[in-house]
Parts: C-alpha cells; structure tokens; sequence
C-alpha cells in the first residue's frame, strides 16, 4: 500500500503542484495523467524517492519512505524516461548487469526467455546501438519480466512501442496487478487495464 | 559487496568496448613523458633531476583527462538514477566506479612509468621507488579526481571547471609523490613521502566515496 498526503513539488520559481494525496493498494494501479510539464515525472521521481517533495509525506505499508531507504527500494521498480540501457553492452549483458546491480541473481536462461517475450530473440548477442529506438526500449522493459518488485513505477511506458508491444507490456502489467502488484504509471493514450483509478495533475 | 564487483564488471567492460578513450589517455602520458628528453637533449645530471615532476605531472594530466567522462555517460542514460534506486548503498557503488576507474586508468601508469623513466636515466632503485609512490599515488587521484566529476555533473562548461577544481587539490599529491622519489636520488629515503601519501590515501578511501555520493544525490535531484 503506497499513500501520499499533501504532497507539493516546485521546480525553480514554479509551484507545480500542490496538496496532492494518492492511494494504491495491492491489485491497484493508478494512471498518472496531465498536460506537458504539468508535473508528471516530477511527481513520479518524488514516489520513487529520488527527489524530496517540497512539503508532504510519502507511506509505504505505512512507514515513511525516507526511514525504509533500502526496504522501500526492494520492492520497487522504476523506470524513467532515460534508457538505463548502455549501448555499447548487449541485450543480454545490459539485463544481467542491471539484475547484478540491484543485488539479485538472474540465470542466463530467465534473462533469454524475458527477452524472447520482448520480441528480442537472435538479437541478444548484438550491440544495443544498432538496434531501433523501439528494441532499446524493448530491452528496457524486459526488465519487469525479471525482476522481484511489489511496486512498478513506469514513466510513459508506451512510448516508441509497436502495437504487438503496447499489448505485450499491458498483459505483463495486468499479470503483476492481478498478482497483488501495485503500478502506477503515466501516458497521454487511454490504456485498456481494469482497476485503473486516474490522478490528475496539475495546477 | 556483490554490486560492487558487479559495478566494476560493467565499467571494465564498457571500457573493453571503447578502448580508444583509454587509450587516448595512455598514449597522452607517453608521448608527453618522451618529449621532454627529447627537447632538453641528451644531459643525463639533469634529466635525473626533472624526471620525478615530469612523469607525475603527466600523470596528473592523463588522469583529468578522462574525469569528465567518470559519470557524464551514466548520468545522461539514467543509470545513475537506477544505481540510486538500487537496494545496494549507492556509495559502494559509487566505491565501484572508482576503483574501476583506478584499474583502466592508475593502474596503467603505474606500469608504464618504470619504462618510461629509463629514458630519463633513473636507475634501479629510483625506479623502483616511482611504482611505489605511483602506486600509493594513482588511486588517491582517482578518488579526488571522483569528488569533483561528481560537483561539476550537468554544469555547462564543466570540464573546465573540473581542472581547475581538482588540480589544486591534487598539489599534496604531486609534492609527495614527486618528493619521494626526488629524495631517493638525493640519498635521504623515500620512506617519509610514501608514509604520508598511505595516510593521505586511507583518508581519500574513506572520505572520497561518501563525499562523491553526497553531490551525485544533489546533482540527481
């Protein structure tokens, strides 16, 4: 259960938003929604914790996220808007490295199979710079399929995405809210998951 | 302790795979260490004398080289923002990225050093006494040069900066390090100078990590 309460970001002079509460429980998500530049990303670093809110408190199980630090961390995935991916690596390479990094333990088998969901089979073993704009992110998404967390944080999840892709991501994110998973996610399209609840943002 | 080793993998093979930026840095220390004998002529006395300032301040200047790059790339493709994400301590893995910093860029030097001070007529001991103090030397540049990439990160004109920045710090390093081996030519032992570059590295060891993280959370904000 992630709850927010009077939550206020600024960004330099600007006042993005302010008093805004939200609550996810388990078998929820919740669909992010606002104008360009009306605080989307900002709101979504805030939940991640990677930036403080200007006033506000963020509660998982209904501990501060400041004081969990490390346990808040387990359990959640985020993914931005900037790849994570290193070109140079490979597909495989940047799913085990990413998977290392967090602390887990990923068998080359798993890491293959996540990938040939994503459509990526036979281009495991290839640079990711000669792939599409569409395959890095591919390869980025892959990592929801490996990877343990309770709480999905997906920063336009869909774009660049193929329609094969955009189905191929909401089965995985109806799979893990059905589970007992939470997500919380933004997009301009309408995303067809059931027991989505919306927030706006916005001044 | 395992994403570090697992951070230190990744950087060792991104390296592998843009070799050119290493070695860019390490033919900059070559070629700049072989002109000097070569514009001063063949004085051994006094090529002796310089060598130890020029082979460090070479040093210094190959590893600023590719400071700005320490965290630029992560930064720009959003793995630093997963690296804060992960439940591992962000220090240790920022710790990693150091000392994978040290190995593709130190610790080259280091090896190289002995070789190139034969031109500059230093015999065996002084030798000797250069990979030491390179050695004790490398790895506290690596850890300063890592606090000031991370101060200047996402600043317009930053490599700039980042010199002017970090070269003041790395003075006490180059008066010790230089200072050790200028000594064991003069007859008087190097073991002053190098015990206290040991102190100033077990203090960068670990002051550095903790300080480079602290402005890496700023910069990530």
């Amino acid at each position: 259960m992630l709850t927010a309460t009077g939550l206020t970001c600024d960004r330099g002079e600007r006042r993005l938003f302010a008093g805004l509460d939200l609550a996810v429980g388990p078998g929820e998500w919740l669909h992010v929604q606002g104008e360009n530049g009306a605080g989307k990303t900002s709101l979504l670093r805030i939940l991640a914790g990677l930036a403080p809110p200007a006033a506000g408190e963020i509660r998982w199980k209904g501990e501060p996220i400041r004081m969990l630090a490390e346990d808040y961390r387990k359990e959640l995935l985020f993914l931005g808007h900037h790849g994570a991916v290193k070109e140079e690596l490979t597909p495989l390479e940047n799913l085990m490295l990413a998977a290392r990094l967090d602390g887990a333990v990923l068998d080359e088998t798993t890491a293959l199979k996540a990938l040939a969901r994503f459509g990526l089979r036979g281009r495991e073993d290839l640079p990711v710079r000669f792939l599409s704009a569409g395959q890095k992110r591919r390869v980025l998404l892959a990592r929801l399929a490996v990877r343990q967390a309770a709480l999905w944080i997906l920063d336009e999840p869909f774009t660049a995405l193929d329609v094969k892709a955009v189905d191929m991501l909401s089965a995985l994110i109806v799979e893990h809210v059905t589970g007992g998973g939470i997500a919380i996610l933004t997009s301009h399209q309408a995303i067809p998951l059931p027991n989505g609840k919306i927030l706006k943002v916005g001044p | 302790m395992k994403s570090m080793l697992a951070v230190i993998r990744r950087d060792l093979l991104l390296a592998m795979r843009r070799k050119s930026e290493v070695l860019t840095a390490l033919f900059f220390f070559v070629i700049v260490v072989s002109l000097f004998p070569l514009g001063i002529g063949p004085e051994s006395a006094l090529l002796r004398k310089i060598a130890p300032g020029i082979l460090w301040v070479a040093a210094l200047l190959a590893t600023m080289l590719g400071l700005a790059r320490l965290f630029a790339p992560d930064h720009a493709d959003g793995t630093l923002e997963q690296m804060a994400l992960s439940p591992s301590p962000l220090g240790l893995l920022i710790a990693g990225k150091i000392v994978a910093h040290w190995i593709t860029t130190g610790l080259p030097l280091v090896l190289l050093a002995p070789v190139l001070g034969i031109q500059f007529d230093l015999d065996g001991g002084a030798l000797w006494i250069l990979v030491v103090a390179l050695l004790l030397g490398t790895p506290l540049l690596s850890l300063i040069g890592a606090i000031g990439a991370a101060l200047t990160l996402g600043v317009r004109g930053g490599g700039v900066l980042l010199s002017l920045l970090v070269l003041p710090l790395y003075v006490p390093t180059l008066i010790f390090g230089a200072g050790a081996v200028e000594s064991h030519i003069a007859g008087m032992g190097a073991g002053g100078h190098l015990s206290l570059l040991a102190a100033l590295l077990a203090v960068a060891v670990f002051f550095a990590p903790w300080a480079t993280t602290a402005a890496l959370r700023i910069a990530l904000e």
